[in-house]
């Protein structure tokens, strides 16, 4: 597989993430789509870390994949607790920050 | 190598019974039952096999991580600790299996009690066979984790779940010792190094602190694994589990587990032999404790295990002093006696619909005629009256502490020896012996069950194996098995003389026949109408879990309770007085922008940074090529 066909997929897989946070309101599904994000990105770090011969990409994709794992726990955490108090998942209504 | 073929066989069941939730649950039973006889078959075979090859051979299966020169092999080895270890855990694991293929009957997860029980050998049987620290360490864990799903197998009762977070809990601590020990060594022999065979040939270049401190950390590991002092806790909760678990699990094999990690580490152990008297004075400490807390609980179950823990101090003193076959041989005769008494016990609750109260069993004694002297013949094992198994490896470990002047530990050794012999009996006279007047009680419904065959047959094997495996370190069959089989490890061995030794092994029999004696004055004639008072300090554990609960539980649980009242509050007024102040100065047409929607900040933050990307390709390469 050549480094191009693997960089075209991350980056695909990051345009389906990002346009799953904009566009889609329920948050499970924004935080799914952030992974994606996320993951589309270490795809292409991957790739091109092993088209230089270099181990540093890898390495630092092991600690993304650390990074999500920790991330995931708080944003299942702060899932409940949105729920909690508005009883609903549509991220539309979170909207505490505006004025009145 | 065999072994393999069976931890393997073991593994691809666990993915066929999940798939084939319809089968009937016989089938169940016996392709469970025929995976540890099976690869107990290859073991025969293995045993052979080293026999040609010089007493070691190693399979290299495939390459697990492999960065630069970071290369950890995925392969097992075989010598002879480690075919001694797996010879009984096969043996003994089969006839348990046999033993809860009955016994487990009429469960609704009768499949998944299987799987889980395979799976915790096949892990037992890599940690055995680990060629190297990292692969020791996987089963090490996947022992922990499936001793975990088999506590808190009932799942449906608040307390067995708890038993079994606990269990996981103090082994998580033991586990984190044992992985720092990994990195401290790992940092002076580097990833090649880690297998047993190099590490044993570069123990001498490694610094002496360096070695003193990863023998602390393994140490820590085996503590939780092993159920020592301070980890020891979960080990008496952890009898929530079916019965053929605590047999299997906290009698024969994983608490062993410990035992085996020091013995074969054990040239690592034998540069540091402060460590190793450390590990022998935790030992006999733990030892001495379990079998004070085991005279006042009443939970048959839960006497035993803390006599396993009892036992397994002695295993400790034996290691921890260097004399490591006679640690390793008595893991093996205790392996046979403590599964035989934990499946006795197991036979009785099943007839008793589970009652653990020895003072509630005894209300039924005459319903347990066979039982009686199956049991009979594991308490007289596990309290070294000779000649059974038994005695000849407790003695084995208590005259060799006396031989190498740890007079401390002999005598904790020997005191250990006498509550032993006291409490077991004691088990064995209320239960069976103390007179009952059963003619009020109406049992119908217990005198026509029958104890099946298929639970006899494994506990008659084990208590003939209870009476007759001590022999096979004996003089009576011409040679020292064990000793010889195990002698590369010994590094210390104290010389005492022969007039010596006589004299101390009839004080350990006479002080063990005390202990049955004293037992048999209190409890033989025991009311069992009346339970005894277990009010005392030491009925309640010397308060060791309360104060647990407070140092650890509580002072985390106040701590959250703080961060949430105040420390959060605080956070959360600042980080508002920000959009407050803002909310005051903006003007309102900025809502178009600011409209609070999490998704439309999104949308801005990617056309941001599209923006930035377009005006850097621009200065870089123009408008249009």
């Amino acid at each position: 597989m050549s480094i191009m066909n693997l960089t075209i997929l991350g980056m695909f897989i990051f345009s389906v993430g990002s346009i799953g946070v904009i566009a889609r309101s329920n948050i499970f599904v924004i935080y799914m789509s952030l992974e994606l994000m996320l993951n589309g990105l270490s795809l292409i770090l991957v790739a091109f870390s092993t088209y230089n011969h270099s181990f540093d990409g890898q390495i630092l994709t092991l600690f993304v994949i650390a990074l999500a794992a920790a991330e995931a726990a708080l944003f299942l955490t702060v899932i409940v607790l949105l729920f909690r108090t508005k009883r609903s998942l549509d991220s539309n209504i979170f909207t505490s920050l505006k004025k009145g | 190598m065999l072994p393999l073929i069976g931890g393997l066989s073991i593994t691809a069941l666990y993915l066929y019974s999940l798939k084939t939730k319809l089968l009937p649950d016989t089938l169940y039973g016996w392709i469970g039952s025929l995976a540890p006889v099976l690869s107990f078959c290859a073991f025969v075979v293995a045993y052979f096999k080293l026999q040609e090859n010089d007493g070691y051979f190693q399979e290299h299966l495939f390459t697990w991580v492999h960065i630069l020169d970071l290369n950890i092999a995925f392969s097992l080895s075989a010598d002879n600790l480690s075919i001694f270890m797996g010879f009984f855990i096969t043996f003994v694991g089969s006839l348990i299996h046999i033993y809860a293929s009955v016994y487990m009957k009429k469960d609704e997860a009768y499949g998944k009690f299987f799987a889980f029980f395979n799976l915790f050998l096949a892990s037992m049987l890599l940690l055995v066979f680990a060629d190297n620290l990292m692969i020791l360490f996987l089963g090490w864990e996947g022992v922990g984790l499936f001793s975990y799903f088999l506590v808190a197998f009932y799942y449906r009762s608040k307390e067995n779940v708890d038993a079994g977070n606990k269990a996981m809990i103090a082994n998580r601590i033991g586990d984190l010792g044992f992985l720092l020990g990994i990195v401290v060594l790992f940092s002076q022999v580097g990833a090649g190094g880690l297998d047993f065979k190099s590490l044993s040939e570069s123990v001498d270049s490694i610094p002496h602190y360096i070695l003193v401190l990863s023998g602390i950390l393994f140490f820590v590991g085996a503590m939780g694994k092993s159920a020592q002092i301070p980890l020891y806790v979960w080990l008496p909760d952890a009898m929530a589990g079916p019965t053929p678990v605590s047999a299997l699990i906290h009698a024969a094999t994983m608490v062993t587990a410990g035992v085996y990690m020091v013995a074969k580490l054990s040239f690592l152990y034998n540069e540091v032999p402060d460590v190793g008297v450390f590990i022998a004075y935790i030992g006999a400490f733990g030892a001495l404790l379990a079998a004070v807390m085991a005279t006042k609980a009443q939970d048959i179950k839960k006497i035993l295990a803390y006599s396993t823990m009892s036992q397994l101090g002695y295993m400790f003193i034996g290691v921890g002093l260097g004399m490591y076959s006679a640690g390793m041989f008595h893991v093996l005769t205790h392996s046979f006696f403590k599964a035989l008494l934990f499946m006795s016990a197991g036979a009785i609750l099943l007839m008793l619909h589970h009652k653990q109260n020895i003072f509630d069993i005894a209300k039924h004694q005459k319903h347990t005629p066979a039982l009686k002297y199956i049991f009979l013949i594991g308490v007289l094992a596990i309290s070294g009256i000779p000649p059974l198994s038994g005695f000849i490896s407790k003695d084995a470990i208590i005259v060799g502490s006396f031989a190498q002047e740890q007079y401390l530990i002999y005598a904790i050794a020997l005191f250990t020896a006498f509550l032993t012999a006291f409490y077991m009996f004691r088990i064995y006279f209320v239960v069976f012996v103390a007179p009952y007047n059963a003619a009020k009680e109406s049992n119908s419904s217990l005198q026509e069950y029958k104890t099946p065959w298929l639970i006899i047959a494994p506990l008659c094997i084990l208590a003939f194996g209870s009476i007759f495996v001590g022999f096979i370190n004996t003089h009576f069959l011409g040679t020292h098995f064990v000793d010889n089989w195990l002698s590369y490890l010994n590094i210390r061995e104290g010389e005492i003389s022969a007039f010596t030794e006589s004299i101390l092994v009839i004080t350990s029999i006479v002080v063990a026949l005390l202990g049955v004696a004293f037992a048999y004055v209190k409890y033989a004639s025991w009311d069992i109408n009346k339970k005894e008072d277990d009010s005392c300090i030491i009925g309640n554990r010397f308060y060791v879990d309360e104060l647990y609960h407070i140092a650890f539980v509580t002072t985390y649980k106040n701590a959250s309770v703080f961060i949430s009242n105040y420390v959060e509050k605080w956070i959360d007024n600042v980080i508002m007085f920000i959009p407050n102040v803002l909310n005051y100065i903006a003007s309102p047409s900025s809502k178009v922008l600011h409209n609070a929607n999490v998704r439309a900040y999104g949308a801005f933050i990617m056309i941001a940074i599209c923006a930035i990307f377009a005006y850097i390709y621009i200065k870089l390469f123009g408008v249009l090529s």
